[in-house]
């Protein structure tokens, strides 16, 4: 019987050990272009934070970009009851019941930005915390482009920088690093700086934490559920854990007379 | 009246309850079928954890058809309501995030327990004489399994959903003449649409369900016509005492099912374990980009079918374009699988079980799971994972190199196989079962 309980523990603890291994992994790496991302400083539980995202959120996002599969109303989970939610963060006539939508109609943004601005209801889940914290903070000035801005993360978006006047504008200056030449294929190591041309009403300290706290809020959006999840987790596996030895005392007694 | 002649049922300790189960057994073949599959069906002592993985095939199964219909219940199958009635269920349906993620993780659980049970049956010859058809209704549901889970992947109507559903079928445009008709008729529409989604969704809830229970019913009958082989891959039926039961068999019902409720109780752990707290494993269960709506105009960077089909995937890929067609691959890829089929006669060895084989026989198949893992993983990862060899070798990619050669193992395991075990020099098997 040892023999089996340790055949079977195993790959159980292969396969606890594994998600552990694997988060995060293939989808936070890297960017599309191979940019090294900052890991987002987010804290699921932690509900101011996500209430000032969601006011970010809802101040500066919610204007071009819907999140049409998530209700006011569950913002009643970030412990803001329904006045506070409507009077603060509704700007236009939608109910507490409605659902993100915004008024720019798809066909208008493909006119003006070339592409219709992604919903971002499951953003977070599709690109990333660690994506959306170093993408909202690689914007950069750049004439080429219609809209006069560029980015680092996403080279040439067609999205302009929502967060300029608290940001500030700023250009990209490209080092080559030094003994940079390195193998070939993989293209000379440069590092990106960016020099502050006008500085915006937030220092770089303020504006990371403002953005770390979007994110953390986007992260929420994706998944509001994910706390619940992991509260009715532990519960779920503490009764399994709790049955293990009742059902392996079971089969013990069944099986005494077999030699 | 025959009905009558049936004995009465007693013993249960209430004389209402035997009433009544004599009622039903004078008209239906409740005890004789009880006695058959479970109280009488006489399975060897000495199963060991390689043992677990068909009750619990047989319990995701269930799972999954259980947490399908309450999916059902609010999925949308429309190409423009799929994707938000997806997120419905995540979001506004009272507990419907875990019955999703139930389902979700269960299709990779399916597939989990059944590549350890067909493992099980490598291992200790399960597939040999006489269960040549118990394995071929195995590989049948195997089958099935596969295309289930092509049909239900694409329902979300993300963008791996879509993407992956499209390179799949454009694999049929590949067959000579006929190829691009096959495709046209299996989507129904010139590129993957709505008529796609719908008449998947039909086939996924309705049509391969029914087949799945179907081929799991024959699978049993025909295991308990047979009777289950065991670690030692001897037959416990040559030793009977005076009852004609097998001196080394034990009733199915209670031994196995109390010992497969603990096996069930681990099960669950590990389960519970990914669907609480890693429902997306790393992207590997639910892939990042399927979190992306559908999109016709915007193929992904980089596409990969999900875990369980990535070893095919990965031969796919390794098999170079013939006159610019990919017919080579689509049959290497197609030749891979049904290979499966012929393993009970592929298989010479004089013993049945890994424990009596050789050397001839222990390291092909520790090459076999070696190349398997890692065709595996390539087929996750874009072909440029580890870089190009030099120019010397025409630049071309390692992992495809790699590839190359673990498709070509793979193969020769099976082609080899009839040669390897028949000159491998067996250890002489017991007469009885050991622990």
């Amino acid at each position: 019987m040892k023999k089996l309980i340790a055949t079977l523990l195993l790959p159980a603890a292969t396969f606890v050990a594994l998600p552990a291994f694997l988060l995060g992994s293939p989808a936070a790496m890297a960017s599309e272009g191979g940019v090294r991302l900052d890991t987002a400083p987010i804290k699921p539980t932690d509900v101011i934070s996500l209430q000032r995202g969601a006011r970010t959120f809802a101040n500066y996002c919610l204007n071009c970009h819907s999140a049409s599969l998530m209700r006011w109303n569950r913002l009643e989970e970030l412990g803001l009851n329904e006045s506070q939610i409507s009077d603060n963060l509704i700007f236009t006539g939608d109910k507490i019941g409605d659902l993100m939508n915004v008024a720019m109609t798809k066909k208008d943004a493909r006119k003006w930005f070339g592409a219709a601005p992604p919903d971002l209801s499951v953003i977070a889940r599709a690109r990333g915390a660690d994506w959306l914290y170093s993408y909202l903070r690689s914007f950069y000035r750049d004439p080429a482009r219609p809209t006069g801005w560029n980015n680092t993360v996403f080279e040439n978006v067609g999205m302009p920088n929502p967060l300029w006047q608290l940001q500030g504008e700023r250009v990209r200056v490209e080092e080559k690093a030094k003994g940079g030449e390195g193998k070939e294929g993989h293209g000379g190591a440069t590092t990106v700086k960016y020099e502050m041309v006008k500085p915006g009403s937030l220092t770089t300290v303020q504006y990371d934490a403002m953005v770390a706290d979007l994110v953390n809020f986007l992260v929420y959006m994706g998944e509001p559920a994910a706390t619940t999840r992991k509260q009715i987790g532990i519960f779920v596996l503490l009764y399994l854990l709790a049955m293990l030895p009742l059902v392996y005392l079971l089969k013990r007694e069944f099986w005494k007379d077999v030699h | 009246m025959a009905a009558a002649e049936k004995p009465p049922v007693s013993g249960t300790g209430s004389v209402a309850l035997d009433g009544a189960l004599t009622w039903v057994d004078q008209r239906f073949p409740l005890i004789s079928t009880w006695k058959a599959h479970l109280s009488e069906y006489y399975a060897p002592k000495n199963f060991n954890f390689w043992y677990y993985f068909g009750s619990l095939a047989m319990l995701v199964l269930a799972i999954q058809i259980v947490t399908g219909i309450f999916l059902t219940m609010n999925y949308k199958p429309d190409a423009n309501l799929a994707f938000g009635s997806v997120e419905y269920i995540m979001r506004e349906v009272p507990g419907g995030w875990i019955i999703r993620y139930m389902h979700s993780t269960g299709a990779s659980a399916f597939f989990i327990c059944v590549y350890l049970h067909m493992f099980r049956s490598l291992l200790y010859g399960s597939h040999r004489r006489p269960r040549e058809l118990l394995w071929i209704f195995g590989v049948l549901i195997y089958l099935s399994l596969m295309g289930e889970a092509f049909f239900g992947y694409l329902l979300p109507w993300g963008q791996m959903s879509y993407w992956g559903a499209q390179v799949i079928i454009n694999l049929f445009s590949a067959i000579p003449f006929v190829g691009p008709d096959i495709s046209l008729w299996i989507r129904g529409d010139y590129v993957i649409s709505d008529a796609t989604l719908n008449r998947f969704f039909a086939l996924h809830v309705i049509a391969l369900p029914l087949v799945l229970l179907g081929l799991v019913m024959a699978h049993l009958l025909a295991l308990h016509e047979v009777g289950s082989n065991n670690p030692d891959g001897i037959e416990i039926k040559k030793h009977k005492d005076a009852n004609g039961i097998p001196l080394d068999g034990i009733p199915f019902h209670p031994y196995y099912t109390v010992k497969d409720i603990f096996g069930v109780v681990v099960f669950l752990i590990v389960f519970a374990i990914i669907v609480f707290f890693a429902p997306e494993m790393g992207g590997y269960f639910l892939e990042a980009n399927n979190f992306i709506p559908a999109n016709p105009l915007q193929t992904p960077p980089h596409i990969a079918p999900v875990w369980y089909f990535t070893p095919y995937y990965s031969i796919l890929r390794s098999v170079p374009p013939l006159f610019n067609s990919q017919f080579p691959g689509v049959v290497a890829m197609g030749a891979s699988v049904m290979i499966l089929f012929a393993l009970p006669w592929l298989d010479r060895g004089a013993v049945k079980s890994i424990r009596y084989r050789g050397r001839y026989f222990k390291v092909p198949l520790t090459a076999f799971v070696i190349v398997f893992l890692v065709l595996g993983y390539l087929g996750t990862e874009p072909t440029t994972v580890w870089g190009q060899f030099g120019p010397w070798l025409g630049n071309v990619d390692r992992a495809t190199v790699v590839a190359r050669i673990c498709s070509v193992i793979y193969f020769l395991f099976f082609i080899l196989m009839p040669w390897y075990t028949k000159v491998d020099k067996t250890k002489p098997e017991p007469e009885r079962v050991t622990h």
